[in-house]
């Protein structure tokens, strides 16, 4: 969707520029090839792919995702004549790569990411909204709901992972629904000797880990931002500190240290991961992530639904992998093409969920991986659940609200004062 | 100690030359020749000498007509010119006759311009900017970046097949509505109704008589044109207009959001607000909303006034730069007070097994330290950790939650990195005194302590102070550690930023610039970084000038 009026001026210069390369690079095949018309006119003939600068496009993409791309990207290459160039970056600093190398022009055309990073890429200016017109409805709403941004899709959905409870079958057979019914069995099993701990989740000892505890709070019927018209997470609007969320901090200094000891600060997420392996808890709240390895270590694991601590459904952050278009793509037009039309397919969808193990965006491929019932129960999960917000003021948020709760989980602070505290802090950091 | 060093980097050049004289007996001595460093004449050059320097500057050429290429196809005119004058003045240099010191000198200064001077000035320019998050690009980006996030589809709009034809060179879409008619228009010439067109297998109009029908590769080729074709679906405006993003389906979108280069404002189609250049790279309504994308600005000593009066920050500043110099002198103290201990014990000549008792003490030198502080930071763990586990039966103490503990064990753990290394210096140091210095001195009747302090110690002053200085402006800035073992926490009460009672003033310049937080401030950031670099090189600066004076006491 570019505009004729100012977004031309920059790409052009741009297209010039991959065009003298071109054909310089021309020049210097014709010495010996013989064809002596390298030119940048838009004759409708094949050379033209080359004198736009579009045989490649460049994507950014990490090397777990990698090796799914390939066959998609031969496919393209075969059907169109243009190459995808995929890029093996770190996962760790990619997004801001990202921010700090499209503005300069040297960025990628693609990349791909979570869906939390969209608001950040939409401040800054470096991403373009991808309108995927009646294929959207071929995405579980849930993942079209992640990549939308102030009304606008902005990225082409492929995975959706979210937490489920963990059930080890050899120390519990059965499933229950809330949170106490699980505090209960847990208990259970350690007073028979079987094992340590009631419940295991990882958290860590200097900063919390609100993301796991989420769907405690939700069922509680607290969230952290409104919503507004478009049903998009309202900045404005920080929920968090609503009495809802009082009672939330209150439940957690009742399971904490001064209370029944439920949940464990010390207990990290990797002593979590370990302490479940070695078969000392019945339960562990984690992600599909997790899994395999547990299998491995031999735990016949089910994957229950989320407990509720209080009477709302019990909703977990969902995290939604996608493709993210440049806003400064010189390739705009065939990176789109790319985009809409190739990976949305199911067979780049199947492959990418053969290769990473995460459950596909795409229904179709979808209810082909829950053949699996891990996959089948985590996704039924992630349709319950909600979006994690992708505005930048989210940022904000993390820090302030795992110390607190870190705080009400060590019986050191008043729930009902310094929960509605975090609030006003996160407020005046946000301007909201 | 930086003397040496930069000489020592003069890089591959001159290492060839020199290597090229040596077999060759003393050279003939001429102007340019130090006495003792044997320089054949120029004037002779062995045509051995003359290949390998033709063939390196050949090299370092070639590399740098790559790089002015690129630098050309990507526009970048001012380094282009710098990196053309660089590459000439090499070849000056190298060509010339005589001038051996430049000949030695200019792969070192090369170096020390690229890899310090200009992150310096770099970092001098961002800390005068408000680059962050938000404020990325310029403000022409930012305009087009809002635009393309102002289209919005026509809500409940259908989707058209679009196909993309030519005439004359002008390109035009052709859509096929939903209910089979068929339509097409381009940028100049409004929507109008096509009877004779052809369809496809599909139903999808493909070409129309006396129009070309462009093929994929011929979109790719065309693809800014026909990106910015923008057909109005009627007169009414609010029906919006169609475009296409892939060459092969067109929906229509409306613009949120209209910009005016005339008044350079933006204008909300639905609310009528105005949006205007806030002065502060952002455009912003007169009841101060702003627009998500901004660019970046000058904004002058902001950031540095900032740092000192932003309440969420001067506070917590003040306390943090006061924690940096204790960290930083405590440690250099610390880790030069064990190594000496231990260098002094190991260097007795009675000692058995002192070899091995050498190794072990240099292992931890041997671990990268963010590997360490994250190991560390598991031993120190309350309830699971080593150290409360096993050495303190059980006991749960908060060894990274509690703002002293946590100092006391950042000191710790930096005490073990860096011990070994103050080992080394003074094992070395040690063994370099004149042992008649000890007998001498205990001919006279000083005992051990008295020889240690009076004679030991101001000798190995002498030599290990500078490193003392440099441990210290290491240390000042040992991200490693805290970021790794404490993370900077336990945090402050009084501030609303992520900041605690171990951060340094590095790990609030990462944390401030990598927006742990409230987004990527890098004009602060680079601001505060500034104020370290001030901070480091004056007592650096201090501190050698009284090292000087140590080595004058002893002369």
């Amino acid at each position: 969707m570019k505009l004729p009026n100012t977004s031309a001026t920059p790409v052009s210069r741009r297209v010039f520029a991959v065009g003298a390369l071109s054909a310089v690079g021309a020049l210097a095949l014709s010495a010996c090839g013989g064809d002596t018309k390298p030119t940048t006119s838009a004759s409708p003939t094949t050379s033209d792919l080359a004198a736009g600068g579009a045989t490649t496009i460049t994507m950014w993409v990490d090397a777990e995702r990698s090796p799914a791309l390939k066959d998609i990207a031969a496919k393209f290459k075969a059907d169109t004549g243009i190459e995808v160039k995929l890029v093996i970056k770190d996962f760790a600093a990619v997004r801001d790569d990202f921010i700090t190398q499209v503005p300069t022009g040297k960025g990628p055309d693609l990349i791909v990411g979570p869906h939390d990073w969209v608001g950040k890429f939409v401040q800054n200016g470096v991403i373009a909204p991808v309108e995927l017109g009646d294929k959207t409805s071929a995405f579980s709403k849930t993942s079209i709901k992640a990549m939308t941004f102030n009304g606008s899709t902005y990225g082409v959905p492929y995975s959706v992972e979210n937490i489920a409870l963990l059930r080890n079958t050899d120390l519990l057979p059965a499933a229950v629904t809330t949170f106490d019914e699980v505090i209960a069995a847990g208990k259970g099993v350690v007073d028979s000797g079987k094992a340590q701990y009631a419940f295991l989740v990882g958290l860590d000892p200097k900063q919390g880990d609100p993301y796991h505890l989420y769907p405690l709070q939700t069922s509680m019927g607290s969230a952290v931002f409104g919503l507004d018209a478009d049903g998009g997470y309202d900045p404005k609007q920080l929920i968090l500190g609503e009495p809802a969320g009082v009672e939330f901090a209150k439940k957690l200094v009742e399971w904490g240290d001064t209370g029944s000891k439920v949940l464990n600060s010390n207990i990290t997420g990797d002593i979590a991961k370990e302490e479940f392996k070695n078969g000392k808890s019945p339960y562990f709240l984690t992600g599909p992530w997790n899994v395999p390895d547990l299998q491995k270590a031999g735990i016949k694991v089910a994957v229950d639904p989320l407990p509720t601590a209080g009477d709302k459904p019990a909703q977990p952050f969902v995290g939604v992998n996608g493709f993210f278009i440049s806003a400064k793509s010189a390739n705009a037009l065939a990176t789109t093409e790319f985009v809409t039309n190739y990976l949305t397919t199911e067979a780049a969808q199947d492959s990418m969920f053969t290769a990473g193990g995460r459950p596909p965006a795409l229904t179709a491929s979808f209810e082909k991986a829950s053949s699996d019932p891990i996959v089948a129960a985590f996704g039924k999960i992630g349709d319950n659940g909600v979006p994690m917000p992708a505005i930048p003021e989210m940022d904000a948020v993390w820090n302030d609200w795992g110390a607190t709760e870190l705080d009400m989980i060590k019986g050191k602070g008043d729930p009902a004062t310094d929960w509605p505290k975090m609030a006003e802090t996160i407020k005046s950091k946000i301007g909201a | 100690m930086r003397v040496p060093e930069s000489t020592n980097d003069a890089g591959p050049v001159p290492r060839v030359k020199s290597g090229t004289n040596s077999p060759d007996g003393p050279a003939t001595k001429n102007g340019s020749g130090k006495p003792g460093l044997p320089k054949r004449s120029h004037g002779v050059e062995s045509l051995k000498s003359t290949m390998v320097k033709v063939v390196l500057l050949g090299l370092v050429d070639a590399f740098a007509v790559f790089v002015m290429i690129t630098l050309f196809l990507s526009e970048s005119w001012t380094i282009l010119v710098i990196a053309a004058v660089v590459t000439l003045l090499i070849n000056w240099i190298y060509l010339r006759k005589g001038g051996l010191p430049a000949k030695y000198l200019a792969p070192g200064v090369f170096f020390l311009v690229v890899f310090q001077v200009f992150v310096v000035l770099y970092s001098g320019y961002i800390a005068f900017t408000n680059y962050g998050d938000g404020h990325n690009s310029t403000k022409a980006d930012a305009i087009s970046a809002i635009q393309i996030t102002a289209q919005k589809r026509v809500p409940d709009s259908p989707s058209f097949k679009t196909s993309v034809l030519k005439q004359n060179d002008e390109l035009f879409l052709l859509f096929t509505n939903p209910d089979g008619t068929v339509t097409m228009g381009s940028s100049t010439r409004p929507l109008s109704t096509v009877t004779d067109a052809t369809l496809d297998g599909t139903g999808k109009a493909v070409s129309v008589p006396g129009y070309d029908t462009l093929n994929f590769a011929q979109i790719v080729a065309n693809q800014n044109d026909i990106l910015s074709i923008s057909v109005p679906v009627s007169e009414d405006a609010a029906q919006g207009s169609l475009r296409t993003a892939d060459g092969s389906t067109a929906y229509a979108f409306k613009p949120s959001m209209v910009f005016d280069k005339a008044t350079d404002t933006f204008t909300d189609v639905e609310t009528g607000t105005t949006f205007t250049d806030n002065g502060e790279g952002a455009f912003a309504s007169a009841d101060g909303e702003r627009l998500a994308t901004g660019w970046k600005i000058n904004v002058g000593f902001d950031n540095f006034v900032r740092a000192f009066t932003d309440p969420n920050l001067r506070a917590p500043l003040l306390n943090v730069i006061a924690w940096t110099f204790m960290f930083a002198i405590a440690s250099v103290i610390l880790t030069f007070g064990l190594g000496l201990f231990l260098a002094i014990t190991f260097n007795r000549d009675d000692l058995r097994g002192k070899k091995i008792y050498r190794v072990l003490m240099i292992l931890p030198y041997a671990f990268p330290a963010f590997l360490s502080g994250l190991v560390w930071s598991g031993i120190l763990n309350p309830q699971f950790g080593w150290l409360n586990q096993t050495l303190l039966g059980g006991a749960e103490i908060g060894w990274l939650t509690d703002p002293i503990l946590a100092k006391i064990s950042v000191l710790v753990v930096n005490l073990w990195l860096g011990f070994p290394y103050m080992f080394l210096v003074c094992t070395g140091a040690l063994q370099s005194l004149p042992a008649e210095l000890d007998e001498a001195a205990r001919m006279d009747g000083a005992g051990a302590w008295r020889v240690f302090r009076s004679i030991k110690l101001p000798l190995l002053l002498v030599s290990i102070a500078p490193l003392l200085i440099a441990s210290f402006a290491f240390n000042f800035n040992n991200f490693n550690v805290i970021y790794m073992l404490t993370g900077g926490g336990p945090r402050f009460e009084d501030t609303t930023r992520d900041i605690g009672s171990t951060d340094i003033l590095i790990t609030l310049v990462y944390k401030v610039a990598f927006g742990q937080g409230t987004g990527r401030d890098y004009g602060l950031a680079s601001a505060l970084a500034i104020v370290i670099f001030i901070i480091v090189a004056t007592v650096s600066a201090v501190s050698f000038k009284q090292t000087k004076a140590l080595e004058e006491v002893n002369r």
